[in-house]
């Protein structure tokens, strides 16, 4: 029977911004397929310039709520490379602390509050409250202790508050790494109960091969630090040649810009990280991912929200440490942000936000005023080889109803748990 | 105005910005669930994926930046008895508005070169510029007793209006040493208060993310710059960080690009 499928889906539901799907399915072949960002630009990059680097550093978290320590952090390390500022050890320390905190809210929020629903035939978590109580206290539970461990550093998750160029604002009292180290252990319990959960899921099938991109770092798995590694390429790059590797385009159906290095669309995120820089995940985090059916590498798209909780488990275990770290050293008050001065440069920062790579660049005149920014943001990154993914799996659900495809064509898109809304943010001016 | 005959229907919906705010909620945790107890959530795009077209109360984040946008919220307007600006990008247009110092086609060129042209842009402003809004929560993000209380008056329909105190009410009496005392520039004299002060006591100064307190003294920081002695404080600060005019009005224009400071005293190349 001659079947005809046309998938049309205006803003895609569970997903932190707004993007449309649009298919043709004519007779089980895929005509047409296209992944759109209708996002409302907001110019960020325009409006920044002017600007000292003061407010920079305070308007940059404003690009995205959920990823507003890594913008801040990767700010930051651009206005610090073009004033070249140095940060003490106990800064780096307390960043990466807030940065673990970030990452496990956002993973969270997308394994239980974005994905979670499909996983479970709900349509939202909110049937889940009455129906499974305790899997929803605890993936609440989990979503404030990430938001606490950002907020015990920086005042605040959404937006971060404490973090200065050169250091810190704000001198955190001791007794509170105390308290949070305790919950922290609490918190690996939830996870290891979250990792029951999700062992028992089963989630469609799609293994494609693909580029992998990541920061990656000599001594530990790389989020706040490092250089820029593709699963093509033996060497890292430098942060600051990520105009020659990384390559940007504009199609006509986004607001978006897409990019490639060394094939036309690549990877980023965690299942990228997992699969660069495996063998630096803590212990936990590597019997976890062989739990869940993880295995190194690997090519499934879907497997992205369980790279995700892998990923939890490591940053705990990791804040754990650094939790010790510092009360071991004890927190020194820091006045190095009081003493920097104005000065004409042009930076580089980069980290791993939730979602994947992130580049910020900034130049500043003599007098700290900013003259150019850019920014680019993981989702744009990953728009490519989401439409690739989307074009390989297709036909492996044509002969599927119209309402199946679309489903499942939604939760390849959730997988990647984009976060359109500051995916329209990326310009290119020079 | 009679109380709500069953359990209200809330949607919320987001325009430009940040989705901070909606993530800020989340951050309610337990305390959530007990507030939605008392209503019935139908359209949340961000957690939830089926959307009714029917609803009481609308939580609208985000600012209008796009000709759709006014479509949109007229429509939501029309459907909802109750409109609520969530935030301040949705109540007084936050970073969003800076760049309102461009013509929209020079601002495409700059940002998106040639390929601007099918991008549907327009000056930004706040939801209460094109519909009439019934309640208004500020702050980026959104300070969480306070969204707590305007949820539970809306409940109870009662009326909420913002305090009209300046930040310095709160700090001082979190017993937070100055920021002008640190020589910091700080626009907590003349920004609306609720936020507790939140900032100051991790040791920045206010942004004036709350937007200013109605007959706000601007004219005291602003001419303070250019040596009248009519802030002393701020003067100094000002003398101190050898701020221009232009440089003060940057500062207020983070959040407040859309009111009278600095209107008009922009250069052509938009660097304020």
């Amino acid at each position: 029977m001659a079947q005809h499928n046309s998938i049309n889906v205006h803003h895609v539901t569970r997903v932190e911004g707004h993007g449309d799907i649009t298919a043709e399915i004519k007779d089980g072949i895929l005509q047409q397929l296209r992944f759109s960002v209708v996002e409302a630009p907001r110019f960020f990059e325009a409006f920044l310039r002017g600007h000292h680097f003061n407010e920079v550093i305070h308007m940059s978290s404003r690009v995205c709520g959920i990823c507003a320590v890594s913008h801040k952090c990767a700010a930051l390390k651009a206005t610090e490379s073009a004033l070249r500022v140095k940060v003490s050890r106990q800064t780096k320390l307390l960043r990466r602390l807030a940065y673990h905190g970030e990452i496990l809210s956002s993973h969270i929020l997308h394994i239980y509050f974005l994905a979670g629903p499909d996983f479970f035939g709900v349509s939202s978590i909110l049937p889940l409250v009455e129906r499974e109580p305790d899997m929803v206290r605890r993936a609440m539970r989990l979503k404030k202790l990430g938001y606490d461990l950002s907020a015990l550093v920086v005042g605040r998750h959404t937006h971060p508050i404490a973090m200065t160029v050169g250091g810190f604002t704000f001198t955190l009292e001791v007794a509170h790494l105390a308290e949070m180290q305790d919950r922290v252990t609490q918190g690996l319990e939830d996870l290891r109960d979250t990792v029951r959960t999700l062992r028992k899921i089963e989630l469609p099938h799609l293994e494609r091969e693909t580029e992998y991109v990541s920061l990656t770092h000599p001594n530990r798995y790389a989020f706040y630090d490092g250089e820029i590694l593709s699963s093509d390429r033996d060497e890292s790059v430098s942060r600051d040649k990520y105009r020659e590797v990384i390559k940007e385009y504009v199609v006509d159906y986004s607001t978006a810009k897409y990019a490639r290095w060394n094939r036309p669309e690549y990877m980023t995120g965690a299942l990228a990280r997992f699969n660069n820089n495996y063998d630096q995940l803590t212990d936990g985090a590597k019997t976890a991912a062989d739990e869940l059916g993880l295995p190194h590498p690997c090519h499934k798209p879907f497997m992205i929200t369980i790279a995700q909780l892998v990923e939890c488990i490591h940053c705990l275990e990791d804040a754990g440490k650094i939790l010790q770290t510092l009360l071991v050293l004890g927190i020194q008050p820091d006045t190095e942000h009081t003493k920097i001065k104005d000065r004409a440069g042009t930076g580089v920062g980069a980290v791993e936000a939730p979602r994947g790579i992130l580049f910020h660049e900034y130049q500043y005149d003599d007098r700290g005023k900013c003259l150019s920014a850019n920014m680019v943001i993981p989702t744009a990154q990953n728009l490519a080889n989401l439409e690739a993914d989307m074009r390989a799996f297709a036909p492996t659900i044509a002969h599927e109803s119209a309402e199946t495809i679309t489903h499942l064509l939604e939760m390849l898109v959730r997988a990647y748990d984009p976060c359109i809304s500051c995916s329209t943010h990326v310009i290119h001016r020079r | 105005m009679m109380p709500f005959a069953r359990k209200p229907r809330v949607a919320f919906f987001d325009f430009a910005c940040c989705e901070g705010c909606q993530l800020s909620i989340l951050e309610l945790d337990e305390k959530l669930f007990d507030l939605l107890a008392h209503v019935e959530v139908v359209a949340w795009r961000e957690v939830m994926s089926e959307i009714s077209e029917e609803y009481d109360i609308a939580f609208c984040e985000g600012s209008i930046t796009r000709q759709q946008d006014i479509e949109r919220i007229k429509t939501i307007r029309d459907k909802a008895e109750i409109v609520v600006s969530l935030g301040t990008c949705a109540s007084i247009s936050c970073h969003n508005a800076l760049k309102n110092k461009w013509a929209m086609n020079e601002l495409l060129a700059l940002v998106y070169s040639e390929y601007g042209e099918h991008i549907d842009t327009i000056p930004a402003r706040p939801i209460a510029d094109v519909v009439n809004v019934d309640y208004q929560i500020l702050g980026c993000p959104v300070s969480l007793p306070e969204f707590e209380t305007v949820f539970k008056r809306i409940l109870t329909r009662q009326a909420y209006t913002p305090s009209n105190q300046p930040v310095c009410v709160e700090c001082k009496r979190n017993d937070i040493l100055c920021v002008h005392e640190k020589g910091m520039v700080c626009l907590g004299p003349v920004t609306r208060c609720g936020c507790n002060a939140i900032c100051t006591a991790f040791g920045d100064a206010c942004r004036g993310c709350r937007g200013l307190i109605d007959d706000a003294n601007l004219e005291a920081p602003v001419r303070a710059l250019f040596g009248e002695k009519l802030h002393p404080i701020m003067a100094e600060v000002a003398r101190n960080n050898r701020l221009t005019g232009k440089e003060i009005i940057a500062r207020f224009s983070l959040y407040n690009n859309t009111g009278r400071v600095g209107k008009g005293e922009e250069s052509s190349d938009g660097t304020a």
